[in-house]
C-alpha cells in the first residue's frame, strides 16, 4: 500500500476539491473548461455533478483523477484534497500508486477503457497480480469473484471472452468490476449508463448502489439527466461553465431551486402535467469557454437578469442552509421568500 | 379524428429482412436479421405517433422502409391511395416527396462541405418541378425563418451552428417539399435538455400551423409522452402495445411495457422507493434468431409453458382495453400518478 496513508487527516473530508481551474491552451485559445469549483464527497454518499454538455464536468474528474489530457490541458489553481492531502501536490509515482488502490473511474463508453486485446478475465487479474502480488491462480479466482459480483452471468465460462463478445450492458459490468477490484474509497462515475438502453441503465445503476452500500464508497456521479439524479443522489452540485453555481441535498434542489439556471433546467425536462402545453426553454446556447460572458457567466440567457449580473464582479457563493450554496444575487426572488 | 379519410399513412404487414451471407466469392445466404417482421401502422392527419423500444428493436428500419430508403421484403404502405412499395419512376419519386425524415445526429447527418441554402434547398432538386429555379433562395429563406434561424445565414456552413440549430436546418430540409408526414428518427437525443425543449416546440408549432402528422421515434419516454398522441412499443422487430398515450402511461397491459415504464428514471426523488421496479434480467436477443412463440418470454416475468409455442397476436384482450401482444396482458400502473 501507498506510505503516503500516513498523512492523511480522518477527519477532513474524504475528497474536497476546492476551487479547482483548469484551462485548454489551443491554437483556437485559451478554453477555461474549469473556473473555480468546489465540492466534497463523504463516505457512503453519492453527489452528483448535474450539468449540460460541455460545462466541464469530465475535465473536473479528470483532474481529479490525474489524468487530464496534458498539454493542452493544465490545472492552474486549486486543490483537489484527499483526506485532508492535496492530490495534485503529490510526486506523480504517488499519485499514481494512489489512484490505483484508493479512487476509481468508470467512463460512458466501456469499450474505449477495455483492452481488446486481452480476454476480461486476464485484464481484472492482472490488476491483482499487479497490485496485491497474488499468484495467478487466486487472481484468477478473485476475477471470477468480482464478476460474479457485478453480476455477468456464468462469470466462470465468460472469462476467457474478449471485450467485444459483451454486450454493451455486461462491458459496462465489466468496467465496475474493474474500477472496484481493489476497493477503491471513492468511486467517479462519468456518464455510465448514457449509451444504454433505461431497462439495461436501470440494472446499472442498482448494481451501483449496492456495490456503494456494501463498500460505503464515496460516489461522484456525473450526468446530465435530472431523472437518474432524483433517482440515485443524495446531494448534487450543478455545473455551468465550469463552476458549480448550486449546491443542495437532492430533495431540496428539486423542490425549490435557488438558482435561475437550476430552476430553467428542470422546467425544461418534459412532465406529465406539461402535456399539450409548450415546454420552458432556456434561450440561447451556452457559452463559448474561450470567451465566458464577465460577472455571471448564465447573464445572457438568464431572465433574472439586472444590470449587476452584467458588471465585472461574479455573485459570490450564498449560503442559503446548512448544506445550501448558490451563486445569484437574485436567490430570493428565484426561491420566493 | 376516427374518420377512415383522415389516414394519411397505412402500412401493413411490413417486414425487412437482412440477410446473413457467408463466404467472398459464393456469397450464400446462412439466415436473416428479422429487423422489422410483421408491422402494421396508421397515421392520422395532425397526428404523432410514437415509438419507443431499446436499441436494436427495428425503430430506425422501421422509419427507412416508411420514407422509402429501404425497400421491405414484404408488406405494404399506403399513401393516399398509392402502395409507395409497387410504385417506381416518377411516380415513387413524387409519392416519396409526401413523407420526409428527420434524422438522430444534427452533427454527421448535414453534409459540411454544403452551404446551409444547398442543404435546404437540395429537395428541389431532386424534384426540380416542386419549386421553379428562380423562386428556389426565397423559399429556402422562408424555411430558415419558419424553423427560427436567421434568413440571411443561407450562405454559412454546418459547422458554424450549434446542434439544436443544426437540427432545425434537418427540420427545414424535410419541410421543404411540403409534405403531409415527418418521421423523425431520434430527432432530439443528441441535444441538451435546454435545446431539446427548444426544437420539441419547435416541432409542436410546425405540426399546428402546417398540419403535420408526426412519426416520432425516440428513446426518452418522457419525451414521447409529451409529444405524441398514440404511442406503440416495440420490441424485436413487431409492436407488442399500441394506444393512446394515457392507455400506454397509464395503463400499460404488456409485461414490456410495465418493465420500459418502471425503468424510466423519474425526475422526482419524492417517488424514490416508491416505485414499481421491474427489473429486467439479460439482454434483448438476436433478432436473428428470435425466441419461438412470443419473443418478450426470455426475459418475461410472466411467462408460461404456452408462450413458447403461441405467437400472441397484437388485439384487444378480456383484460387489455387496447392492442396487447400478450396472452396474459393486463393493465398494470407502473408509473402511479406521475
Ligand atoms: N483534450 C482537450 N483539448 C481541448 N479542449 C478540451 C479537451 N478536453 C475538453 N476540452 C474542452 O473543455 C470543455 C469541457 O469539456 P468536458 O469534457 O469537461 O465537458 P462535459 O461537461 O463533460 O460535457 P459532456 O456532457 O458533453 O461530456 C469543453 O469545451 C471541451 O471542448
Ligand atoms: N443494413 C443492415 N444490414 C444488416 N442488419 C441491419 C441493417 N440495418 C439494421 N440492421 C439490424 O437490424 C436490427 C434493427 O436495427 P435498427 O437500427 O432498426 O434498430 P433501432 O431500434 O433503430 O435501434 P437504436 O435504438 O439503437 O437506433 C439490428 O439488429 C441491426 O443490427
Ligand atoms: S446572478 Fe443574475 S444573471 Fe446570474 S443567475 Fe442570478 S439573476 Fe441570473
Ligand atoms: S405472452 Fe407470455 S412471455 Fe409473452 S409477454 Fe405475455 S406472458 Fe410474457
Ligand atoms: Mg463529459
Ligand atoms: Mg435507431
Amino acid at each position: 500500500m501507498t506510505d503516503i496513508s500516513v498523512g492523511l487527516d480522518p477527519r477532513a473530508p474524504l475528497l474536497h476539491v476546492d476551487d479547482l481551474h483548469v484551462e485548454f491552451r489551443t491554437r483556437d485559445g485559451v478554453a477555461k473548461a474549469v473556473n473555480g469549483a468546489s465540492f466534497y464527497l463523504q463516505p457512503g454518499e453519492t453527489l452528483a455533478i448535474l450539468g449540460e454538455s460541455g460545462c466541464g464536468k469530465s475535465v473536473t474528474a479528470q483532474a481529479v483523477m490525474g489524468i487530464l489530457d496534458s498539454p493542452p490541458g493544465h490545472v492552474t489553481g486549486g486543490q483537489v484534497l484527499y483526506r485532508g492531502v492535496d492530490l495534485l501536490k503529490l510526486a506523480e509515482k504517488d499519485r499514481r500508486q494512489f489512484r490505483a488502490n484508493r479512487i476509481a473511474m468508470i467512463f460512458q463508453d466501456a469499450l474505449s477503457a477495455l483492452n481488446p486485446v486481452y480476454t476480461v478475465g486476464f485484464q481484472l487479474a492482472e490488476l491483482f497480480r499487479k497490485h496485491r502480488g497474488m499468484s495467478r491462480s487466486a487472481a484468477k479466482l478473485k476475477a471470477i469473484e468480482l464478476l460474479d459480483q457485478v453480476r455477468i452471468p456464468a462469470a466462470k465460462d465468460r472469462i476467457n471472452d474478449y471485450p467485444h463478445q459483451f454486450s454493451g450492458g455486461m462491458r459496462q459490468r465489466v468496467m465496475i468490476a474493474m474500477a472496484l477490484a481493489l476497493d477503491p474509497e471513492v468511486l467517479i462515475a462519468d456518464e455510465p449508463t448514457t449509451a444504454l438502453d433505461v431497462t439495461v441503465q436501470a440494472q446499472i445503476m442498482g448494481l451501483l448502489a449496492e456495490l456503494q452500500r456494501q463498500r460505503n464508497m464515496g460516489l461522484l456521479l456525473i450526468t446530465h439527466d435530472m431523472g437518474v439524479v432524483a433517482d440515485v443522489a443524495d446531494r448534487i452540485s450543478v455545473m455551468y461553465a465550469g463552476k458549480i453555481v448550486e449546491e443542495a441535498p437532492v430533495h431540496d434542489i428539486y423542490a425549490r431551486p435557488a438558482h435561475p439556471y437550476t430552476k430553467a433546467l428542470l422546467e425544461s425536462i418534459p412532465r406529465l402535467d406539461h402535456k399539450g402545453r409548450e415546454l420552458n426553454v432556456i434561450r440561447g446556447l451556452p457559452p463559448s469557454l474561450t470567451d465566458i460572458p464577465k460577472g455571471c457567466a448564465f447573464h445572457p440567457r438568464c431572465g433574472y437578469a439586472r444590470e449587476i449580473c452584467r458588471m465585472d464582479q461574479e455573485p459570490p457563493a450564498y449560503q442559503i442552509a446548512a448544506h445550501r450554496i448558490a451563486r445569484c444575487h437574485f436567490i430570493r426572488e428565484v426561491l420566493g421568500v | 379524428m376516427s374518420d377512415v379519410s383522415d389516414l394519411v399513412l397505412d402500412a401493413r404487414g411490413l417486414v425487412k429482412h437482412f440477410p446473413i451471407t457467408q463466404g467472398i466469392v459464393f456469397r450464400s445466404k446462412v439466415g436473416a436479421v428479422r429487423a422489422v417482421d410483421g408491422v402494421d401502422l396508421q397515421l392520422r392527419r395532425g397526428e404523432t405517433l410514437g415509438i419507443v423500444g431499446e436499441s436494436g428493436c427495428g425503430k430506425s428500419t422501421l422509419a427507412k422502409l416508411l420514407v422509402g430508403l429501404e425497400r421491405p421484403t414484404s408488406g405494404e404502405i399506403m399513401v393516399r391511395g398509392d402502395d409507395m412499395v409497387r410504385l417506381s419512376g416518377p411516380a415513387l419519386r413524387r409519392a416519396r416527396r409526401n413523407i420526409q425524415m428527420v434524422m438522430q445526429d444534427p452533427y454527421t447527418s448535414l453534409n459540411p462541405r454544403m452551404t446551409v441554402g444547398d442543404i435546404i434547398g437540395e429537395p428541389y432538386v431532386i424534384h426540380p418541378d416542386a419549386v421553379p429555379r428562380s423562386g428556389r433562395e426565397r423559399a429556402t429563406q422562408e424555411l430558415l425563418d419558419l424553423v427560427g434561424l436567421n434568413p440571411d445565414h443561407i450562405n454559412r456552413y454546418p459547422h458554424q451552428f450549434s446542434g439544436g440549430q443544426r437540427q432545425r436546418i434537418g427540420i427545414a430540409r424535410a419541410l421543404a417539399l411540403r409534405p403531409e408526414i415527418i418521421v423523425c428518427d431520434e430527432p432530439v437525443s443528441a441535444l441538451d435538455v435546454s435545446i431539446q425543449a427548444q426544437v420539441i416546440n419547435l416541432l409542436e408549432r410546425l405540426q399546428r400551423e402546417l398540419g403535420l402528422s408526426y412519426i416520432f421515434i425516440a428513446h426518452d419516454l418522457s419525451v414521447v409522452r409529451h409529444i405524441s398522441d398514440r404511442v406503440s412499443v416495440m420490441y424485436l422487430g413487431k409492436i407488442v402495445e399500441t394506444g393512446y398515450h394515457k392507455a400506454i402511461y397509464e395503463q400499460p397491459t404488456h409485461p414490456y411495457t410495465q418493465a420500459l415504464l418502471s425503468a424510466v428514471p423519474v425526475p422526482d426523488p419524492r417517488l424514490r422507493g416508491h416505485r414499481d421496479h421491474i427489473v429486467l434480467e439479460g439482454d434483448v436477443p438476436s433478432p436473428a434468431n428470435p425466441p419461438s412463440g412470443c419473443r418478450f418470454r426470455t426475459r418475461c416475468w410472466k411467462a408460461q409453458p404456452y408462450c413458447a409455442d403461441h405467437e400472441p397476436l397484437l388485439q384487444i384482450r378480456q383484460r387489455a382495453p387496447h392492442p396487447s401482444a400478450c396472452h396474459y396482458a393486463e393493465v398494470r400502473d407502473v408509473l402511479h400518478r406521475y
